[in-house]
């Protein structure tokens, strides 16, 4: 109501709030010719191959990418469900205890928060690689080195690598806002620990725990820097669609498949968004 | 009793966490100062493939700068007015703003893979074009730009700067006035946190510039995945080493800023 107050005070100047929109015709432009059109034609190239639209069904019915399409989904996941499970507890843990050394314990685990996809493999490499760490010291225990780090196994240890410093803080914001009265109520009404945790605590993690959990699915499924630094033969779709482009220069299924693996990833993000109910802020 | 038992169960969890976080990088750094990685730290230390790295991968470094600083340029040119768009048109309740926020996050959303080759099938044809730094500053711009409208969003919609921006209005000053003198000024916390994701995501981005580098145009994540392939370890890691030197200062500013700027909410 001031507003209509202070634009009315103002005859001298027509219409005060009618040209805001000219502030977003740079940043739009831009978006428009670099992305958005372009992506509306790689949605044709990808129907231009020789099977034309059907190329969109490829990846359910060639044998080969069906079977890449569903070690990514589950890889993902796995890796999503093993993210949420230890960095809620690492969350909780370091929101509701104080002790010595909690900052620098804080800024370790936060650390690793601006490597890219490919360092993230690199410290795979260092751990489960062939000078590795694990591999020396199965080595030395059982005179056989494991290694692992060149497989989905490794794939799986860098893409936790990669998503669990970011879901502990999603779940300490989260933690900070839970009112601690609402568990010693519980409490002093009896309830055990686990009752408290699964009736009181859980639900108010809830919402950001899906948020963040579809934000280390979504990465997952389109991450490519990690599987392509362990190797290139790994079989996930990202990889798929690079040596589809770059080995075969099969550049309509390339299309075909990006397109496949953008609105998946797009739908997982959508979908947390709905049920959270709060606006997923990505990470990635 | 039970409950320090408790409390030292989940301590010790959460340092095999950090430990699995934390000893790879520690790992790296002594790989990349270490004479043998194989033999073992009594090989004794070099500074020998920091300097090998330094002569073979130099340009990456200066490009991956150079491309960062354009990116954070053009995020701030264009993404900041269009944060103003997005908090003020139709009073800050539009439609077109939030469809706006949706589409800009979808290079975000999407993997880098789909955006990259989006845009060499739409402008690989123009040689001069696909072989320049331009081309992967471009890529950098689309993924890095909601990072930089998102804080910037959200410090102006606060309350109070709308309130600002009223009484400068009634006072007579007009839109451009306005977005220089109050806004920009007072939306100076969020620029800053946005200019420092802005910096570190575009020195670090692979997934989209992997597809759009040419041998010419390497950056430094791209140097760093040829010479994981190619180079041996102690290489990479003295590579990644210089990598790591370069984030730690930003990294330091991004928490220095979040911290500053949370205690002064809380005043």
């Amino acid at each position: 109501m001031s507003v209509q107050l202070t634009r009315s005070s103002q005859p001298r100047r027509k219409r005060p709030a009618g040209k805001v929109w000219l502030f977003a015709v740079p940043g739009m432009t831009l978006f428009a010719v670099f992305w958005l059109l372009p992506m509306l034609r790689l949605v044709g190239v990808g129907a231009s191959g020789p099977t034309g639209a059907m190329a969109y069904l490829a990846v359910l019915t060639n044998r080969h990418y069906l079977w890449s399409l569903v070690a990514t989904l589950l890889l993902s996941a796995v890796v999503t469900v093993a993210t949420l499970a230890i960095s809620s507890s690492v969350g909780l843990f370091l929101q509701r205890n104080r002790f010595p050394g909690k900052s620098l314990l804080m800024a370790m685990l936060t650390f690793p928060l601006a490597f890219p996809g490919v360092v993230v493999g690199f410290m795979v490499i260092m751990l489960a690689g062939r000078q590795g760490l694990i591999g020396a010291l199965t080595d030395k225990l059982f005179g056989e080195p494991l290694v692992f780090a060149y497989s989905l196994a490794g794939l799986f240890i860098g893409y936790l690598y990669f998503s669990i410093p970011r879901v502990i803080l999603t779940v300490m914001a989260a933690a900070e806002k839970l009112d601690p009265a609402l568990e010693e109520a519980a409490r002093s009404l009896g309830a055990n620990p686990l009752r408290v945790f699964f009736d009181v605590v859980a639900p108010a993690l809830t919402p950001a725990l899906i948020s963040s959990g579809a934000i280390c699915f979504a990465t997952s499924i389109g991450a490519f820097g990690t599987a392509f630094t362990l190797a290139t033969n790994i079989d996930v779709l990202p990889m798929a669609i690079y040596n589809e482009f770059t080995s075969y220069a099969n550049f309509a299924m390339a299309a075909a498949l990006s397109i496949v693996l953008g609105l998946i990833t797009w739908i997982a993000l959508a979908l947390a968004r709905s049920l959270s109910g709060s606006s997923v802020p990505a990470t990635a | 009793m039970k409950n320090s038992l408790r409390f030292y169960l989940q301590l010790t969890f959460t340092l095999l966490v950090c430990a699995f976080l934390i000893v790879p990088v520690v790992l790296s750094v002594l790989a990349g100062v270490t004479e043998n990685f194989f033999v073992g730290l009594s090989s004794g230390f070099t500074l020998r493939w920091v300097a090998q790295v330094w002569d073979t991968y130099q340009m990456t470094i200066w490009r991956s700068v150079l491309i960062a600083v354009a990116c954070l340029a053009v995020t701030l040119v264009v993404g900041v007015p269009l944060a103003y768009m997005l908090a003020r048109h139709q009073g800050g309740n539009s439609r077109l703003a939030r469809i706006f926020e949706e589409l800009l996050m979808m290079p975000v959303a999407v993997p880098g893979l789909a955006t990259a080759l989006a845009l060499i099938m739409a402008y690989g044809q123009y040689r001069a074009f696909r072989g320049s730094l331009l081309f992967i500053l471009v890529g950098h711009v689309l993924f890095t730009l909601p990072f930089m409208v998102r804080p910037v969003l959200a410090v102006m919609q606060s309350s109070q700067l709308a309130v600002l921006e009223e009484a400068a209005a009634s006072l007579g000053a007009g839109m451009r006035q306005r977005f220089f003198g109050v806004v920009i000024p007072n939306a100076a916390s969020g620029i800053l946190a946005g200019a420092l994701m802005v910096v570190t995501l575009s020195i670090g981005e692979f997934n989209i510039t992997w597809m759009l580098h040419t041998p010419l145009t390497m950056t430094l994540p791209v140097g760093l995945a040829d010479a994981y392939a190619s180079m041996r370890l102690e290489v990479g890691s003295a590579y990644t080493l210089i990598f790591l030197l370069m984030i730690v200062p930003l990294l330091v500013a991004m928490q220095w800023v979040t911290q500053t700027s949370r205690t002064r909410v809380r005043l």
